[in-house]
């Protein structure tokens, strides 16, 4: 029997469908070879079965998203198989970086001038202040020590659970996602105390003591992020 | 080598071409040798409220433009021998008439002769702000306790610290009626200072004489009994590096009664 000596593909199967772990120092060309002939050998007479979830393991291969589709429409076109995920441990720099301006705290140390934009991807913690006029945007979470007197947009990208905290809050306008406030017309007592804005379950903006955040948002606390 | 500083606000009306004049008056009043540029080309002020009006032959644009040297163009103040000059902005063209790069090397040339060069810029932030701001090595800022004036100041602060060249901007609030600021009517000190952050270089208490003088052509400096002149006075000892304490704002009381009850020390 003319085998390989070493196989490319190894099928697993779980209660959850089936793992294919595929090796990742073969080169892409012999691993789609062996990946058909093997799912072409294993060929089961059940044309009109349950679709199978099929989690691919790729290990340290990275796949360009030409080979993935390649990948998967390749397991779709053999039998009832379906491509659930494809787990690799590699992601290219471009992605890495992305990820990492999206979840980091960028720190800046100035006064947000009216007229001036600061534009972060993730958490911001400003060491200064907004003045009027002034607008800063972040992809994620809003932290201001100073006081906010511009405008402020966390949440950027789409993220309702963002919240901004200002020592001083006297905001122009608040915004989280897509959800704006303003400021009321008449001018409010002064306050002496931090604050910060989070979309409560109404969907509408609202201001509060400082000390609420860790019961509304407590996975600031955690330090680690996700991807 | 000079010092050029650009005198600037944002908003029109604060009073940039009154400051310069003064300030340049003061400073040159101190013995140091002051040369003004005003770079409003097309409404051109400074020269009248200097009261040079008359004595332009050429100006601004003509230097720039390889008409005539810059010591042909400067207008000497008599009233001071040999200390003050000015340059004078051109009437009949507009700001696009001389670019940013054209300045500082005009600005650089006269740092060669005087000790201090001030630089009346236009209000705006367009291309005539980015002429005046072009050659200077540290700029004024004026104000007025008005918000939309507080709120011009920030900007042009903004735009005035991304200047490389520019060292960080100083504050001058014009024209403060202290009984105002006292009901709370208008925006007070402190609250300003804080809200623009920067240093403050001096207050101007608002006088009915700053405008007489100015359509008389005689800075207020000019006139040592005035508050507005001592002010103005205390702002050019403390851009010479003395440290003055600010003015008060407390009106004088008028009257027999109010100068008896002050004479035992009583307010």
């Amino acid at each position: 029997m003319n085998r390989q000596k070493q196989q490319y593909v190894t099928i697993k199967g779980t209660k959850d469908g089936l793992t294919l772990h595929l090796d990742d120092t073969c080169s892409y060309h012999d691993l789609v070879m062996e990946l058909e002939e093997k799912l072409s050998v294993n060929q089961t007479n059940e044309p009109d079965g349950p679709l199978v979830a099929v989690h691919l393991k790729v290990g340290n291969r990275y796949l360009t998203p030409e080979q993935e589709e390649e990948i998967r429409t390749l397991i779709r076109t053999k039998k009832n198989l379906v491509v659930e995920s494809i787990d690799s441990n590699v992601i290219t720099k471009e992605e890495a970086l992305g990820w990492k301006r999206k979840t980091e705290i960028v720190s800046v140390s100035k006064i947000v001038r009216s007229g001036q934009i600061l534009h972060v991807k993730g958490d911001l913690l400003l060491i200064g202040d907004v003045n009027p006029g002034g607008t800063v945007i972040a992809g994620g979470n809003i932290f201001i020590l100073g006081a906010l007197r511009g405008i402020a947009h966390a949440g950027y990208y789409g993220n309702k659970e963002a919240v901004i905290a200002a020592s001083v809050m006297k905001p122009m306008q608040l915004r989280i996602s897509d959800i704006m406030s303003r400021s009321p017309d008449y001018k409010s007592e002064e306050r002496n105390e931090m604050e910060c804005a989070y979309i409560d379950d109404n969907n509408q903006i609202v201001v509060d003591r400082l000390q609420l955040l860790t019961h509304l948002r407590p996975h600031l606390t955690r330090l680690e992020r996700r991807l | 080598m000079g010092e050029a500083i650009v005198i600037t606000s944002g908003k029109g009306g604060v009073g940039k071409t009154t400051t310069t004049a003064n300030l340049g008056t003061a400073l040159a009043l101190a013995g140091k040798r002051v040369c003004l540029v005003d770079t409003d080309i097309g409404l051109r002020n400074l020269d009248v409220v200097m009261g040079l009006e008359n004595r332009i032959i050429y100006d601004l644009v003509d230097v720039v433009q390889g008409r005539c040297t810059v010591q042909k163009a400067l207008v000497k103040d008599k009233r001071f021998d040999d200390k003050l000059y000015l340059l004078p902005a051109a009437q009949t063209s507009d700001k696009t008439a001389v670019t940013p790069e054209q300045m500082k090397k005009l600005i650089h040339e006269l740092k060669q002769d005087y000790d201090y060069i001030l630089i009346d810029c236009p209000a705006g932030i367009e291309q005539g702000y980015r002429n005046a701001v072009a050659g200077a090595d540290g700029a004024i800022v004026v104000t007025t306790p008005e918000v939309s004036a507080v709120r011009d100041a920030d900007r042009i602060i903004g735009l005035l610290e991304k200047e490389e060249n520019v060292r960080s901007p100083r504050l001058i609030i014009n024209r403060i009626r202290g009984h105002m600021v006292k009901n709370g009517d208008m925006l007070d000190i402190d609250e300003i200072v804080m809200h623009l952050s920067i240093d403050l270089l001096g207050i101007i208490a608002d006088d009915e004489n700053v405008i007489k003088a100015s359509n008389n052509g005689e800075p207020i400096v000019l006139d040592p009994n005035s508050k507005a002149s001592i002010a103005y006075r205390n702002i050019a000892r403390r851009i010479l590096g003395e440290s003055v304490p600010l003015q008060s704002l407390e009106e004088e009381q008028k009257g027999v009664f109010a100068k008896i009850k002050k004479f035992f020390g009583m307010r």
